[in-house]
C-alpha cells in the first residue's frame, strides 16, 4: 500500500516538474474558411517565435463549419469568408466579433483561342454572361469593350464553383450589386442556383474545366490564377476605370470604403475607389467578445494584435492583399473590447 | 439468416470434440477434461464475440438511419414528400427538391452498368474459357488493380483525358449515328452524364470481372466436357453450360457493381458538371446525390440547408437499400429458374 502511495506521490511530483511549468503550452483551436488557410498556417508557425508557448490548431473545414463551431463554442476562434448574418450572431452564446485578417480578389479566367491576355469586361457583360443573356464571344457588348481583339463566333461556356465557397459569395455579392436582374433572380450566397453553366469542385476544379473546355469562362481566386499562370480579365470598376486585379488594387478597394462599420462586417465588392478592383473580399476571424478562459483569451488577443501589425508585413509574400493601414489600426483598437470572464480587458495586460 | 449460420457449425464442432474424446480411451482423461471445460468456456466466449459482432453491425445500420432521420426531421416537416418530386435547388431562397439528384444517381449508375456488364462479363469469360494460361494471371491481376486506384485519380484522369476525348470523338460520333434519339442531342461540353457513366463503368468493371470470373471457375469441368462431347461449339458450350450455371453469381456481381456506382462521389463530382437539372440528353451536365452532399455540405451555414443535405443522404441510403432488395429478389428468382432449368 505504502509503496503504491509513494509511487503515486513520485509520479505527481514528476508530472509537476517535468510536463508542468517547463512547457506550459496552451493550445488554441480554430476552424473555418479554406481560402485564407495558407496565410493562417504561415502566421501560426511564425508566431511560435514570438510566443513559443502558444500553439494553434486550425481546421480548414469551410466558413459554414467555422460559424457553426464558434457558435457552439467547440473552438476558441472561427474563421469565415462571408460575414455572419444577424440571425447567426443572435444564435451565438454572446457577442461575436469579426476581426479582418487579409483580403483576396476573384478573377475571371478564360480559355479563348487567340485571346491570350488582355480581355476587358464591364459589369454588365459579366452579369449577362453569367445570366446566360450573352451567349456568344463575338457579342456586340464584348466586341465594344475589346475593339482591338478578334473575338470568335463561338458559344460561351460558363464555369462556376459547384461546392459552397467564399469565392462564390464574393462573386455573387458583386453581381447582385451591379445587376438588378441578378439580385432578383439569383441573389448572393456561398452556393446559388446558377442560371447557366458547368460546376467544378474547388478552384482546381474550375481551373481544370476552363483549361479543358475551349471558349469557356470561369472565376477563381487571384492567388490561384497567379500561381497557375491563368489568363484573367480586367474589369471596369464603379469609377468607370478599367482595373487589372492585383494585390494593390484589392487593398485600394478596401481603403476606398469610407463608411467602415464598427463590426467590420462589410462588403468591399464594387468599391468606389479610382484604382479599386471591384470583385474583392475580406476574410475574418471570429472571436467571442467575452472569452470563457482568461488564459486562452489573453493568448488569442495577443496573437490578433501581432497579426494586425507585424503579421500584415508577410501577407504579400503569399499573394494575399494586406489590410489598408487605417483598417488594421481600427481593428487593433477594437481588440480592447475583448474581455476575460470577469469583464476585464485582455489586451495589454 | 447470416446470423444463425454460425450456430450449427459450432454445435457441430463441439460434437466432433466429444466423439473424439470418447473414442480415444488411451488418452489420459484428466487433462483432457480440463481442456474440454476450458474449450467450452472458449466456445462460449467465441460465440458471444461473433454474436456481438453480427449484432453490432445491425446496430450500426439502425443507428445510422436513426441519426440521419433525426437530423433531417426539420427538413422533412418543411418539405414533406414534395422533396422527392421537386426540381428546384436554390440555397439562397432556401427552396430545395431532390429529384434532379435522384435522377442523376440512378441514370448515371444504370448507364454505367450498360457499359460495364458486357465488358466485365466478356473479360471474365475470356479469362476463364479462352485465355491461354500464361495470360490469365497477369490480366486478372491488372483488372483487379483497377479497383485499387483511388477515385480522385479517376476523376483527374477523367478531366484531363476522358473529357476532351468525349467532347472531340465520342459525342460527335453518337450525335451522327444515334442523334435521332433525344438522349444524344444538344451541345456537348465533354463533362456531363455520359462522361460520368463512362468513368463509373471503368470503376465497376473490376468488381464485376473478379466476381464473375470466380463464378465461372466453379462450373464443373464435366459439365463443359459434356456439352463439348455432344458436339457443341465453344460458344454453345459457354451459352448452355457456363452461363446458366453461373447466372446467380453473375447477377450478384452486377449488383455489387451497381452498389458501388450508386455511392461513388469524387470521380463523378469531377466530371458530371454538377448541374441540378433533369435533361433528356446524356451530353448535358447533371448532378448526383453523393456529389451534391460532397459539394455543398462544408459551406452549408443555415440549419435548413444542412438538414436537406442530410435528408439527401437518407434518400441515398434508402435508394441503395431498395436497389439491393430488388437485386436480392432478382437473385432468388434467377436462382429458382436456374434450379428448375
Amino acid at each position: 500500500m505504502r509503496s503504491i502511495q509513494r509511487l503515486l506521490g513520485f509520479l505527481v511530483v514528476a508530472g509537476a516538474l517535468g510536463a508542468g511549468p517547463a512547457h506550459a503550452q496552451l493550445q488554441l483551436n480554430g476552424a473555418g474558411a479554406t481560402f485564407p488557410y495558407p496565410m493562417y498556417s504561415k502566421w501560426f508557425s511564425l508566431y511560435t517565435s514570438v510566443d513559443p508557448t502558444a500553439r494553434f490548431n486550425y481546421q480548414s473545414i469551410g466558413s459554414g463549419g467555422g460559424i457553426k463551431q464558434i457558435t457552439e463554442q467547440t473552438v476558441d476562434f472561427g474563421a469565415t469568408d462571408g460575414p455572419m448574418t444577424n440571425e447567426q450572431l443572435a444564435a451565438a452564446r454572446g457577442p461575436i466579433m469579426h476581426v479582418p485578417t487579409v483580403m483576396g480578389a476573384v478573377v475571371l479566367t478564360y480559355n479563348v483561342e487567340g485571346v491570350k491576355t488582355g480581355l476587358k469586361l464591364t459589369p454588365e457583360i459579366v452579369a449577362d454572361v453569367f445570366l446566360g443573356r450573352i451567349v456568344k464571344w463575338n457579342d456586340a457588348a464584348i466586341a465594344k469593350a475589346n475593339p482591338d481583339v478578334q473575338l470568335p463566333a463561338r458559344d460561351i461556356i460558363v464555369v462556376h464553383r459547384s461546392d459552397g465557397s467564399g469565392t462564390s459569395y464574393i462573386f455573387t455579392d458583386y453581381l447582385s450589386k451591379v445587376s438588378q436582374t441578378w439580385s432578383d433572380k439569383v441573389g448572393r450566397g456561398t452556393a446559388v442556383s446558377w442560371p447557366v453553366g458547368l460546376g467544378g469542385k474547388g478552384n482546381e476544379g474550375v481551373t481544370g474545366l476552363v483549361k479543358q473546355t475551349p471558349f469557356s469562362i470561369g472565376y477563381v481566386e487571384l492567388i490561384y490564377a497567379r500561381s497557375n499562370q491563368l489568363p484573367y480579365a480586367s474589369v471596369v470598376n464603379k469609377a468607370g476605370k478599367d482595373v487589372t486585379p492585383s494585390l494593390e488594387s484589392v487593398t485600394a478597394a478596401a481603403a476606398s470604403v469610407t463608411d467602415m462599420p464598427e463590426d467590420f462586417r462589410v462588403s468591399i465588392t464594387n468599391a468606389p475607389g479610382e484604382d479599386a478592383y471591384p470583385i474583392a473580399g475580406m476574410t475574418w476571424l471570429l472571436v467571442y467578445q467575452k472569452q470563457s478562459d482568461a488564459e486562452k483569451g489573453k493568448k488569442l488577443v495577443k496573437f490578433l494584435d501581432w497579426m494586425l501589425t507585424d503579421g500584415q508585413k508577410v501577407v504579400p509574400d503569399l499573394h494575399y492583399a494586406p489590410l489598408p493601414p487605417a483598417v488594421a489600426t481600427k481593428a487593433r483598437a477594437s481588440l480592447a473590447k475583448i474581455t476575460a470572464p470577469d469583464g476585464t480587458a485582455l489586451l495589454g495586460k | 439468416m447470416t446470423l444463425d449460420a454460425p450456430q450449427p457449425t459450432m454445435s457441430n464442432a463441439a460434437g466432433v470434440d466429444g466423439r473424439d474424446a470418447a473414442s480415444t480411451p488411451w488418452v489420459n482423461v484428466a487433462p483432457l477434461m480440463s481442456t474440454r471445460r476450458r474449450r467450452n468456456v472458449g466456445d462460449a466466449v467465441f460465440r458471444a464475440l461473433t454474436t456481438g459482432a453480427a449484432w453490432s453491425l445491425v446496430g450500426v445500420v439502425v443507428a445510422i438511419v436513426a441519426v440521419l432521420a433525426w437530423e433531417c426531421a426539420g427538413a422533412m416537416r418543411t418539405f414533406g414528400w414534395s422533396f422527392l418530386t421537386v426540381q428546384k435547388w436554390d440555397p439562397v431562397a432556401n427552396e430545395y427538391g431532390a429529384l434532379p439528384f435522384i435522377y442523376g444517381t440512378l441514370v448515371s449508375s444504370l448507364l454505367a452498368l450498360l457499359q460495364a456488364v458486357p465488358l466485365g462479363i466478356g473479360t471474365a469469360l475470356f479469362l476463364s474459357e479462352m485465355a491461354p494460361s500464361w495470360l490469365r494471371a497477369p490480366v486478372a491481376f491488372l483488372v483487379e488493380l483497377l479497383a485499387a486506384i483511388p477515385s480522385v485519380v479517376y476523376g483527374l484522369w477523367g478531366i484531363f483525358v476522358l473529357v476532351p476525348w468525349v467532347r472531340g470523338w465520342v459525342t460527335p460520333w453518337l450525335a451522327d449515328t444515334l442523334g435521332f434519339l433525344p438522349f444524344f442531342q444538344g451541345p456537348s461540353y465533354g463533362v456531363g452524364m455520359l462522361t460520368a457513366s463512362m468513368i463509373l463503368a471503368v470503376m465497376i468493371v473490376p468488381y464485376i470481372t473478379s466476381v464473375a470470373l470466380e463464378v465461372f471457375r466453379t462450373v464443373p469441368v464435366a459439365q463443359r466436357e459434356a456439352a463439348l462431347a455432344l458436339g457443341a461449339t465453344r460458344w454453345e458450350m459457354i451459352r448452355m453450360a457456363v452461363l446458366p450455371y453461373g447466372r446467380v453469381g453473375v447477377v450478384g456481381a452486377i449488383m455489387l457493381g451497381l452498389g458501388r456506382a450508386l455511392g461513388e462521389t469524387m470521380a463523378v463530382t469531377m466530371v458530371i458538371g454538377n448541374r441540378p437539372e433533369i435533361s433528356a440528353s446524356f451530353f448535358a451536365p447533371a448532378s448526383t446525390m453523393a456529389s451534391v452532399i460532397a459539394n455543398e455540405f462544408s459551406e452549408a451555414a443555415s440549419d435548413l440547408y444542412v438538414q436537406v443535405l442530410v435528408e439527401i443522404g437518407l434518400v441515398l441510403l434508402v435508394v441503395t437499400m431498395l436497389v439491393n432488395i430488388l437485386a436480392r429478389l432478382l437473385v432468388w428468382r434467377v436462382g429458382d429458374a436456374a434450379a428448375g432449368h
